[in-house]
């Protein structure tokens, strides 16, 4: 029986257009038994069977056999990871008459966050120092955290920072002296 | 104990609770029958379409407690089109009209919507639990009216469902009346939720062991949800990014140290590896740990994790543990029955993440394992040979190679001779998947030795009809096989169309199966319903019997061909 798989092949029918030389080509992918394998068997019939070109992973229907549940949601949680609609934080600085908004998430640390925020707001941010906070200038960046408390930028690590930050205010004159003193 | 009067038979019938135990009971002769059926609560129908509604409240009216599953099992994986069917309106709408005092409801796969809810929430006044998996078909809406109107409920269970998010405010629909709630697992809704609604639920729930949130619970509200509710058994934690130095990440790492009642941790939908530490302490105590949906952790921080797990007993994990991490496991996890390894990214071969060492290691470390599920990128024969010598008391064993017909990479062979020593050592075996490369001669060893195999899945397997027939020969327990891209035909189909009044259901897609034998095996058996799933443009049905059949699903039944199949399906 198994030995007449070549013929049965030939003469085959399967659900199809009409006018089509190879159907087996036009199912290959509902129809595909077995994708190619290098392996070269002994067996008879094996190989008669392996026609069709192997699909690629992707194109197989329902494999891997992973619940389709699980599937889309790591297909969910991939693309929030990449396509994010960013961290958005309001800017504020002193005597400026509104508000920017900046997206956290678009910067890869603390010296690409200044240099955006001189820029926008056309100052000078002075040189940080842990123990000193940032010197010779009269602005302060500062932030709120999620505790609602006003913290110097700068101090912690910065995924830290973009985690942690609600929103920002340049600080100007003595009350940035303030925070700058107490080195926190 | 036909001696006995009534009363004391249905007194002895009490202690018996296993599903099959009753159903072995009520056989024995027509007065067990009738006490039997007269005291039945709970009943468990494995295929919605092999009994009506109808037949089921007519025997059994004192039910209470009803499991229902519909589509096969293959659906999970998209090869069951969208309306094939599985609906529970029906049953509702019956058990709503009959006097019925339904308490439990739990459903698989089926298709639920919020009309169906909505009467159930209204129909039966004791109604305690509904417990819905793999279902889909319903919105927030339905969930709603559950809340709003099952005044003693226990348990709302929605387990990996498609729901349909319409935002309402579906958790302040629970009365404030409302405290009798025992389990909450609302993790697979993807909106918004009422936090304050939450929590105020939470306070005024003492009974409240199970807990599972969703992806939009923040840390601090999970916070607050500990504090009141320090008694929890099963958490699933929703969203669980903070900064660790916040005054929130403190308390909640106090109140965390206060639970020490959880024995299962699972959720970690939105994760921050650095907060992990807080939850070490009540690690200790863990039975069932599941961050099989927390990709945001890497490998070293579910090591890092699973090292103070001792008391495990259920992992499910990603394969990013890589078989250094399952190494771990091994030498961490002693009490460890039951491992799944899912794929985080089941379409790159690149990284291979765990193979054939990581559930060799595990197999020596752990002489508790009874339940494998097993994503890998290769195996090796040798592997398998020393799991099946390492561990005799396999009851499930699931072992998927992520390339569908890889063979063992370092001999180059089919993986025959290791799944054949895998059924040969554990004589338990109810539950097996295969995959890898193999030819006829692994269904002979399955058909030899697995005796008390119940449910078998193939794919990409075999040379000839022959595999098929030695399963179906040798496996005398088997309930459920399902088959796919396997060359398995009409010779085989055709040659004990008898067994298939044993089983549950067949399934057989892409293989060498014809529209003629269909036929016959229909006409020949007229207690199997033979479906043909034909969704190619074609509508009508070329009368030729020659052609090949794309997807056939045949089941046995006692009440013919159901009224609800879609254009689709061809009933014989």
């Amino acid at each position: 029986m198994e030995n007449s798989v070549a013929y049965e092949k030939a003469t085959e029918l399967r659900l199809g257009l009409p006018g089509i030389d190879e159907p087996a080509v036009l199912s290959s992918v509902k129809n595909n038994k077995r994708p190619l394998h290098d392996e070269k068997s002994g067996e008879n019939g094996k190989s008669a069977q392996n026609e069709t070109a192997p699909p690629s992973k992707a194109q197989i229907v329902g494999w891997p056999p992973v619940q389709s549940y699980r599937k889309n949601n790591f297909q969910q949680a991939k693309k929030s990871e990449s396509e994010c609609g960013g961290i958005y934080v309001k800017v504020s600085m002193d005597g400026a008459p509104y508000l920017r908004k900046i997206d956290l998430k678009v910067y890869k640390g603390y010296p690409e966050l200044l240099q955006v925020l001189e820029n926008m707001f056309k100052f000078t941010i002075g040189e940080y120092s842990e123990r000193e906070g940032y010197k010779g200038s009269d602005y302060e960046p500062t932030y709120e955290d999620k505790d609602g408390d006003w913290m110097l930028v700068g101090d912690v690590p910065w995924e830290m920072f973009i985690t942690s930050c609600k929103r920002l205010r340049i600080m100007k004159g003595s009350e940035a002296r303030g925070l700058s003193c107490s080195g926190v | 104990m036909n001696y006995f009067p009534d009363e004391v038979v249905e007194h002895v019938f009490d202690f018996i609770t296993s599903h099959k135990d009753r159903n072995s009971v009520s056989l024995v002769c027509k007065s067990w029958y009738k006490i039997e059926r007269y005291s039945r609560q709970r009943v468990f129908i494995g295929n919605c379409y092999s009994i009506t509604p109808q037949r089921l409240i007519a025997r059994f009216p004192g039910l209470k407690s009803l499991t229902l599953k519909g589509k096969p099992h293959f659906a999970d994986f998209n090869l069951v089109p969208h309306d094939w069917g599985g609906f529970v309106d029906p049953w509702i709408k019956a058990l709503a009209k009959s006097r019925i005092g339904l308490e439990e409801l739990r459903l698989k796969r089926m298709v639920v919507s919020d009309d169906s809810l909505e009467l159930l929430s209204k129909s039966f006044p004791n109604f305690k639990s509904l417990v819905l998996v793999s279902c889909d078909g319903f919105t927030t809406d339905g969930v709603a009216a559950i809340a709003a109107n099952c005044r003693f409920l226990r348990e709302l269970d929605l387990q990996e469902n498609e729901v349909e998010d319409h935002r309402g405010h579906w958790l302040s629909c629970f009365p404030e009346s409302c405290t009798s709630l025992v389990s909450l697992n609302f993790a697979c809704l993807k909106g918004e939720i009422n936090l304050a609604s939450l929590e105020r639920l939470v306070a005024r729930s003492p009974n409240l062991k199970s807990l599972r949130l969703n992806r939009v619970v923040p840390l601090d509200t999970l916070q607050k949800l500990l504090m009141r509710a320090p008694q929890l058994v099963d958490l699933g934690i929703g969203s669980y990014v903070d900064d660790p130095s916040s005054e929130v990440f403190s308390k909640l790492k106090a109140v965390i140290q206060l639970c020490n009642s959880i024995r299962s941790l699972s959720g970690f939908l939105e994760v921050a590896p650095c907060c992990m530490s807080a939850i070490y302490p009540i690690c200790e105590n863990l039975t069932f740990l599941n961050l099989s949906y927390a990709p945001g952790l890497q490998g070293n921080d579910l090591t890092k994790l699973v090292q103070h797990c001792r008391k495990l007993q259920r992992l499910w994990i990603l394969d990013c543990i890589g078989d250094k991490g399952l190494g771990v496991v091994a030498s961490t996890c002693k009490e460890l029955q039951e491992l799944r390894v899912f794929p985080s990214d089941p379409f790159d071969a690149g990284n291979a993440a765990v193979t054939e060492e990581g559930l060799v290691l595990i197999s020596a470390g752990c002489p508790k394992l009874n339940s494998l599920l097993y994503f890998c990128h290769q195996m090796t024969n040798a592997a398998l040979i020393t799991v099946a010598k390492n561990c005799t008391n396999f009851i499930r064993f699931r072992l998927c190679i992520l390339d569908p017909v890889k063979a063992d990479p370092v001999t180059n062979q089919p993986l025959d001779e290791g799944f054949g020593a895998i059924v040969r050592s554990n004589k338990s075996l109810k539950r097996l998947s295969l995959s890898g490369l193999l030819t006829d001669q692994v269904f002979l060893y399955i058909g030899m030795y697995a005796k008390k195999l119940e449910m078998l899945s193939i794919a990409f397997a075999g040379d000839s009809n022959k595999g098929m027939l030695y399963v179906l020969n040798g496996c005398k327990k088997l309930r459920k096989l399902e088959i796919r891209d396997c060359p398995f035909g009409d010779v085989a189909l055709l040659e004990d169309m008898g067994k298939y009044e044993t089983m549950r259901s067949l399934w057989m897609s892409s293989c060498e199966v014809t529209l003629g034998a269909c036929k016959i095996l229909a006409k020949k058996m007229s207690s199997l319903n033979v479906e043909i799933i034909n969704e190619s443009e074609q509508l009508e049905f070329s009368l030729d019997d020659r052609l090949l059949v794309d997807k056939m699903y045949l089941y046995r039944t006692l009440v013919g061909h159901r009224k609800d199949k879609p254009e689709y399906v061809l009933l014989l």
